[in-house]
């Protein structure tokens, strides 16, 4: 790597020829979103009570359980892309790296159990 | 981390020297100018100049130039065209980034506060070092690239129409205003191109003669070199061209996707 002159530095390993597909998703992710969250601010709104027994019988219907799961997918997604461009503007090197891995820990697995926490009621009905 | 503090040789040490202006003078205007000289190892300092604006120009420039021949020949800052075309006299006057030569010393309310452009190697007093800015710039190839040969005996034909596209892109004097304005390019100017590289790589991504879209636009796609920008807007505030660099690294990247999808 040519890092003994000024353009050497400027060139240094290249482009990463990626890039666009993350702006594209965050942008995608954000109209999802939009959608999903209005969807679910006004069904709990529109809830008759917000007891025990009437929420989870409200998540078990198909029409609930699906939008919702789609709603921590699109929102988890959401949330690790934007967490990847903080970690790009404030961190360095190794740093940077530990924490890129550690976000798609945190958001896969706090994801995957927000997901299964949806399907157990939807399948497995309230108790 | 990105550097959030001054280095400690950077902090700068209040109470400089204060030069007055004559006693006869009625109309005095204070500048607190930065100053830093390398060879005497000493950190950077705030020297007050005193300015009889009643036999000074109009301009932040005037009365630069006026304490420079009056006060302190050793004050150090770039100037050239004092009319807003040749982009040297760019520095941050009263919090704000601009060219000294554009800038009105009345639209400054109380003591005028002027420092080198932010985050920059200062080299001296209010000039910074441009090398790794100039190497960003040469770095996305500045010039019309094509495929076809150019044609004989006669220039590269573009129509009014196309001719309009490059309005808005091709007034950049490369001041440094914007880049230097921009959070982004402070903690990743390494990497990031900044809003006026990437403008002039747009400049050159519009132009209908230019036939190295793709190549261009390959070089650009990457996470720090095209998208660190965040759309903080900073740029398109204080461009003294009224430019908008954010606009033209928004065309970008919808090129970048366009392709994609």
């Amino acid at each position: 790597m040519g890092t003994g002159t000024g353009i050497g530095r400027v060139r240094g390993l290249g482009s990463a020829k990626s890039g666009a597909h993350h702006w594209w998703m965050q942008r995608v992710t954000a109209a999802g979103n939009l959608l999903l969250v209005v969807w679910f601010v006004l069904s709990i709104v529109r809830l008759p009570s917000l007891d025990y027994r009437t929420v989870t019988l409200w998540l078990s219907s198909p029409f609930v359980a699906v939008p919702l799961v789609l709603l921590v997918i699109n929102t988890f997604y959401h949330f690790r892309l934007g967490l990847q461009v903080v970690l790009e503007d404030y961190q360095k090197e190794s740093s940077k790296v530990a924490g890129l891995i550690a976000i798609n820990f945190f958001t896969i697995g706090a994801g995957a159990l927000a997901i299964f926490s949806i399907l157990k009621i939807a399948f497995a009905g309230a108790r | 981390m990105a550097e959030f503090a001054l280095p400690k040789n950077s902090v700068i040490r209040k109470n400089g020297e204060r030069h007055k202006a004559a006693a006869d003078a009625r109309n005095v205007k204070a500048f607190k100018v930065y100053r830093y000289d390398p060879d005497s190892g000493e950190n950077p300092r705030y020297d007050t100049f005193e300015v009889d604006l009643d036999s000074c120009g109009p301009m932040v420039l005037d009365a630069l130039i006026k304490m420079k021949s009056e006060q302190d020949p050793s004050l150090t800052f770039r100037r050239s065209c004092r009319e807003g075309i040749c982009g040297s006299c760019s520095m941050n006057i009263d919090g704000r980034n601009g060219l000294a030569c554009t800038t009105a010393i009345e639209d400054i309310k109380g003591e005028v506060r002027i420092t080198p452009l932010p985050h920059m190697d200062v080299i001296k007093d209010l000039v910074p070092d441009f090398t790794h800015f100039y190497a960003q710039y040469a770095s996305i190839k500045p010039w019309l690239q094509t495929v076809t040969p150019a044609p004989s005996g006669k220039e590269r034909l573009q129509s009014p129409e196309d001719r309009s596209k490059l309005d808005g892109l091709y007034e950049c004097i490369l001041c440094a205003c914007c880049s230097t304005s921009c959070p982004s390019y402070w903690w990743n100017s390494d990497k990031f191109l900044g809003p006026a590289i990437l403008l002039q790589a747009y400049r050159w991504l519009a132009d209908s003669r230019d036939e190295m879209t793709g190549e261009r636009l390959d070089e650009l796609e990457d996470p720090f070199r095209l998208y660190r920008c965040h759309t903080i807007m900073n740029c398109a505030n204080v461009c003294p061209k009224g430019l908008s660099p954010a606009r033209a690294i928004a065309e970008i990247k919808k090129m970048e996707v366009e392709r994609q999808l």
